[in-house]
């Protein structure tokens, strides 16, 4: 069947509910980004555009810190996440069939499910006890333990599509199993560790709870620096930060969507029939 | 079943290129290869016929170095290669689904191995131009696999893996993913190529037409055992066991006991077809509980029954009535109902356009086939 015959077999209930649900999920936002726009001193009274809270955020140096920090752990927790994460899906999938694999990859996809309450809690319980000093590097942690996850179920996905004997190609053709591993199954599975990057990377950026329990001071990432301002009523220049976030936000994960299509599609074709 | 080694036959011929010498492997219980021994001549189209599940595959997994034996050598020029890994053999493969690189052109497909081979740039432009043509593929370089067609990646395939010159190039079922027509031409490409390229080939197949058409030998492999090597011909018509008799081509296989035995002459008593003349096979031992084998092609049909051969004694007369009747085109398959009991299957080529031959269901026939054409087997 046909794209736009589909579309003409949309019933107007269906047009209705998915108007209802999208107005349900980005009314909000869209609010959001319009007044962060707004020249007035308070957040609730049209005033008229300007740009005049974004130029006030960069002109905040503890903002401005705090969004540092944020961008720093975000692209050191994912890079790590990546290199775990795939370290982990190449063992769930490719390593010999090892006793307790159902238990490994089990408690891998854990964190997917956890409650981050707990897992902020609990990570705070583990770094107090090893006397580490809560800063850059346990936010860091957390967070590499809270995105890993994620990117080994892309990674994962994506190394069960490639057929094992184009490795065996690589080796028949002179390829050691390492060289054949870089020279074939990582360019199949580059765009799904890119995906899962910048999957992580969005993750550790939006996150509050993990970071509030795992930071410490001098660290503060831009979520706890918000939601600390907005405890004391919320500023104009808290919109403007907002829609900057969602900007960001927005578009790693659209990269990050295409890359995956881009995987698929390349992948899709890797088993002739 | 009995094993056969490939070994004391071959001795004193050329000095073998490959030797396979009481190769094993386990996984698990399952026994997959099971004391394999055979020789590879230097230039041979060699096939490993079995059914799936036999052990071919992983017999040939073992040869590029994917699988380490668990028991006995693989000689490759005298040199045991048993514990080398796969990229360090002068052997390469070509995979049953292609195993092409997805990400790269078919250029770049072609020349992976004379890369890792650190060959100059040139002389690998050269190469694969020179890969490119033999394979008919020019204009489609820059392609990636999943723009060609299924021939197309075939062929890809074959030059990727006969790029480096290997001593030997392994197949593992080079043709199961082409349709019918494709298959006949791409069979006869493939045993110019070997020719024009002097290599040594090892195809594992499970299809006996393809076996038959491409090797020079076959080896017939059953749960893990190699049982039986030789031609394409002697594999039809000698076959060395009853198992090798069904699993080769179409055959009527009738029980009996031998009666008496008298000049390289057979009388045999059978239970559906009545009394039976058959040739004594050499190196034949004295089972008295045989079977008599006859492939449908060698029995004829007529509506009298034959006078004995003048030269030669007695012929081999079976009276019954046709029970079914299947036209192919160029041969029509018979099935005769013999008043003994027994059921033949009887093949006759469609000679003339015009019902010469035919014989319709119901109808009375002798069928007949000389004593010659009876193989006789253990039980």
């Amino acid at each position: 069947m046909s794209a736009p015959r589909r579309f003409d077999a949309m019933s107007r209930f269906n047009v209705a509910a998915l108007a209802l649900g999208l107005a349900f999920l980005y009314l909000p936002i869209v609010i959001l980004v319009i007044y962060s726009f707004n020249a007035s001193q308070l957040v609730t009274v049209w005033g008229g555009w300007s740009l005049r809270w974004y130029v006030a955020f960069f002109n905040d140096e503890a903002m401005l810190a705090a969004a540092a920090t944020s961008l720093r752990v975000a692209a050191v927790s994912a890079t790590l996440a990546a290199v775990l994460g795939t370290l982990a899906a190449l063992a769930l999938t490719r390593g010999e069939r090892f006793k307790g694999r159902t238990l490994f990859s089990g408690m891998l996809y854990a964190p997917l499910v956890m409650p981050e309450v707990i897992t902020g809690l609990s990570l705070l319980l583990l770094f107090v006890a090893l006397g580490m000093e809560r800063g850059f590097w346990t936010v860091t942690i957390a967070h590499t333990t809270l995105t890993m996850c994620f990117v080994a179920v892309i990674v994962q996905s994506r190394l069960g599509g490639i057929d094992r004997s184009l490795e065996e190609a690589a080796m028949d053709l002179g390829c050691g199993p390492v060289r054949a591993f870089v020279a074939v199954t990582l360019p199949l599975i580059g765009p799904a560790i890119a995906a899962g990057w910048m999957l992580a990377f969005t993750l550790s950026l939006d996150d509050l709870v993990i970071a509030s329990f795992t930071t410490g001071p001098g660290s503060a990432t831009l979520p706890i620096r918000i939601y600390s301002e907005v405890r004391l009523g919320v500023k104009p220049m808290v919109n403007a930060i907002c829609a900057l976030m969602i900007g960001a936000v927005a578009l790693t994960i659209i990269t990050a969507s295409l890359a995956t299509k881009l995987s698929g599609r390349r992948g899709g074709n890797a088993a002739p029939m | 079943m009995e094993a056969v080694s490939d070994i004391t036959s071959q001795a004193g011929t050329a000095l073998p290129l490959l030797r396979i010498d009481g190769v094993g492997k386990r996984f698990g219980g399952f026994t997959a290869v099971d004391g394999v021994s055979l020789d590879i001549r230097p230039g041979e189209f060699f096939a490993l016929l079995g059914p799936s599940g036999c052990g071919k595959t992983t017999l040939l997994r073992m040869l590029a170095g994917f699988e380490t034996p668990d028991s006995g050598r693989i000689l490759l020029n005298g040199e045991d290669v048993a514990g080398t890994p796969p990229h360090l053999r002068p052997v390469n493969m070509m995979f049953q689904n292609y195993a092409l690189f997805p990400h790269l052109s078919v250029r770049d497909n072609i020349a992976f191995g004379l890369r890792r081979a650190g060959m100059r740039r040139a002389e690998i432009n050269a190469r694969v131009a020179e890969l490119v043509a033999l394979v008919r593929l020019e204009g489609l370089e820059k392609r990636r696999p999943e723009q060609l067609s299924g021939g197309q990646r075939q062929r890809v395939a074959l030059a990727r893996a006969v790029a480096r010159r290997p001593r030997l190039l392994l197949l593992d079922e080079p043709l199961a993913a082409l349709d019918k027509k494709l298959r006949d031409s791409t069979q006869r490409e493939l045993k110019a190529l070997q020719r024009t390229l002097g290599l040594t080939f090892i195809v594992v197949t499970h299809d006996q037409d393809e076996a038959m058409t491409l090797a020079d030998r076959i080896g017939v492999m059953n749960a893990g055992q190699l049982v039986q090597v030789a031609t394409p011909r002697q594999l039809y018509e000698t076959p060395r066991s009853r198992w090798v008799a069904e699993f080769v081509g179409d055959i009527n296989i009738i029980e009996g006991r031998i009666t008496t035995r008298e000049a390289g002459r057979l009388r045999l008593t059978t239970g559906g077809a009545g009394e039976l003349a058959a040739t004594l096979p050499p190196e034949f031992g004295d089972a008295a509980e045989v079977c008599v084998a006859v492939r449908p092609e060698k029995i004829r049909l007529s509506l009298r029954p034959p006078v004995d051969d003048p030269a030669g004694g007695a012929i081999n007369r079976l009276e019954g009535t046709v029970r079914d009747v299947g036209y192919l085109g160029s041969a029509s398959s018979y099935t005769v109902a013999l008043d003994g009991g027994a059921s033949l299957r009887v093949s006759l080529a469609n000679a003339a356009r015009l019902y010469a031959d035919a014989y319709a269901v119901g109808q009375r026939v002798t069928a007949w086939f000389s004593p010659d054409d009876c193989i006789v087997l253990d039980r």
